[in-house]
């Protein structure tokens, strides 16, 4: 075959688009869907686990990433500082803290704060309050190198230019860098708190009431009762319920913060 | 603090004695002595290389001189006692890549150094940026974010931001460097305003008709040190030293850079 190199593009594009189909049919007539409905979406399951998903799960879920999130940020911000400072131990501290909390799997993480905390405190701990360290801990991690990341990233010619109107190193950093930084690893920010939001399914081996199920604990649990995998269907959609918005408003800030750079 | 050119002419504003800085091995300034009267405007010229934007980031301490003494207005800003922070409100610095803030809009741009540093009120630090921006003919672009501003916009802006903190002087590096070229007059013409308001000014420059216009003084530099200094149509119009020569006959007439007497190096 001798064809110009545009035809060839359009033929390759073709198959492509041949290959897409065939495979679609070959799962739609292949696989046994009226048994699949039957394992991942009996209604009656579905319903029985209204409003408790809502209700407790997703809203436990919710609450234990944004608390976790925000302390995780706050001291990811105080880690991220600490790697930049001028004084070597507190950039050993920053670097060791990282590569432990960022090189263990998190629920051995989790496993040992469910084991040492009780031993270090007694119950003195309420669940929430070890949730919210056990997910800042690790999260604050990856946060740190974000952030280290992001105020590098901001021009040298930024801070030389906030002390040269006079400001301190501290008020330049505080109302010139962080927030360009912060504008910076938007994105990347994102993506952590999509990751920790899945991570607090693993916070399960704290030890949690009934009340404190989380959405992935939630879904397990029903499975096991109902032995229907719907749960976990449910359960599944309704992490996306919060991820998929979360992915928009960012897309949304990144567009409107680019008009400003 | 006092307005620009309220002070007395003639006395020593900006005073530079035995000033060396070095970057690890390199020694980038090799001795500097230099007096800037009030009032009067400086042009630094010399080839790329030569230490003159060093020169000008050494005077408010942007970098740190290896050794010697830098004073402004009789403050010894080398000395490690003195606030920095205090002495460089008093000094406007003017940024070859103009650095304005890009998270901030022009107007904020202007006041935040205004309310943090100098403690004003958002209506005066506004009234005094507003009036900053129309003395640089930029009013209508207040609530412009920089990206949307063209260079030379944003090179008045950061004049006008400058400004606003009512700095008794000026150093500009390289201001026009980085700009198109329909886009320099304009600029220049702020500079040239503000000298014969009687600002103190420091420039490091390529223009040499600017230089040639508005500077009081020229100061050459080559390889760290001051080659010829006087008034601009001395060292610009009748060099003495071959170094001055050679430089001058590159910039004024690049293509004929390769007739005469031209070593080659390069800065």
């Amino acid at each position: 075959m001798n064809l110009s190199p545009r035809r060839r593009a359009r033929v390759v594009r073709g198959v492509q688009y041949a290959v897409l189909v065939v495979a679609v049919l070959l799962l739609v007539l292949v696989a046994d869907w009226q048994r699949l409905q039957q394992a991942f979406f009996d209604p009656t399951v579905a319903q029985s686990l209204f409003p408790r998903v809502l209700t407790t799960a997703l809203k436990n879920t919710v609450v234990y990433t944004v608390l976790g999130f925000s302390f995780g940020l706050g001291l990811g911000l105080v880690l991220a500082l600490m790697k930049l400072s001028s004084v070597a131990p507190y950039r050993w501290i920053a670097t060791v803290y990282i590569e432990i909390f960022r090189g263990l799997p998190a629920l051995l993480v989790f496993v040992a704060f469910g084991f040492g905390v009780p031993i270090a405190f007694g119950t003195l701990i309420p669940t929430l309050t070890s949730v919210t360290l056990a997910l800042g801990l690790v999260g604050a991690a990856y946060i740190a190198e974000t952030i280290r990341a992001g105020i590098e990233a901001v021009p040298r010619g930024q801070v030389e230019a906030a002390r040269s109107l006079g400001m301190s190193t501290t008020w330049a950093s505080v109302s010139i860098v962080i927030p360009q930084a912060f504008r910076i690893i938007l994105p990347p920010l994102t993506n952590e708190l999509i990751l920790l939001t899945k991570d607090s399914s693993l916070i399960y081996v704290l030890g949690l009431s009934l009340s404190q199920f989380d959405l992935t604990y939630f879904g397990r649990d029903a499975l096991n009762q109902s032995k229907s995998m719907t749960a976990i269907l449910v359960a599944g959609a309704c992490y996306l319920i919060i991820t998929v918005p979360l992915s928009l408003v960012v897309r949304r800030l990144e567009a409107r913060t680019a008009e400003a750079r | 603090m006092s307005e620009p050119g309220t002070r007395p002419d003639g006395e020593v504003e900006i005073e530079v004695v035995d000033l060396h800085k070095s970057f690890g091995d390199l020694e980038v300034l090799v001795g500097i002595d230099l007096e800037v009267r009030t009032g009067e405007v400086v042009c630094v010229v010399g080839p790329s290389g030569s230490g003159k934007s060093t020169l000008l980031r050494c005077i408010n301490q942007l970098e740190e001189p290896t050794s010697g003494t830098v004073r402004v207005e009789g403050t010894e800003l080398t000395d490690p006692d003195v606030d920095i922070d205090a002495a460089r409100r008093r000094i406007g610095m003017v940024f070859q890549a103009f650095n304005l803030f890009p998270h901030l809009r022009v107007l904020d741009n202007l006041t935040i150094a205004q309310r943090r540093v100098l403690k004003r009120d958002k209506a005066e630090a506004e009234r005094v940026a507003t009036a900053n921006l129309e003395r640089v003919g930029l009013l209508d672009k207040a609530q412009a974010y920089p990206a949307q501003l063209s260079g030379g916009q944003q090179q008045r802006a950061a004049i006008a931001r400058a400004l606003s903190m009512e700095p008794d002087l000026m150093l500009f590096d390289e201001p026009t460097s980085s700009l198109d070229p329909e886009l320099v007059g304009d600029v220049l013409a702020v500079m040239r305003s503000l000298a014969d308001e009687g600002m103190t000014m420091m420039v490091v420059t390529h223009e040499m008709s600017f230089a040639r216009d508005v500077a009081d003084r020229v100061i050459f530099m080559d390889e760290g040190a001051i080659v010829e200094e006087g008034a601009p149509q001395q060292v610009l119009g009748s060099p003495q030293h071959r170094r001055t020569q050679t430089f001058l006959q590159r910039v004024l007439d690049p293509t004929a850079s390769h007739l005469g007497d031209v070593d080659d190096r390069q800065g």
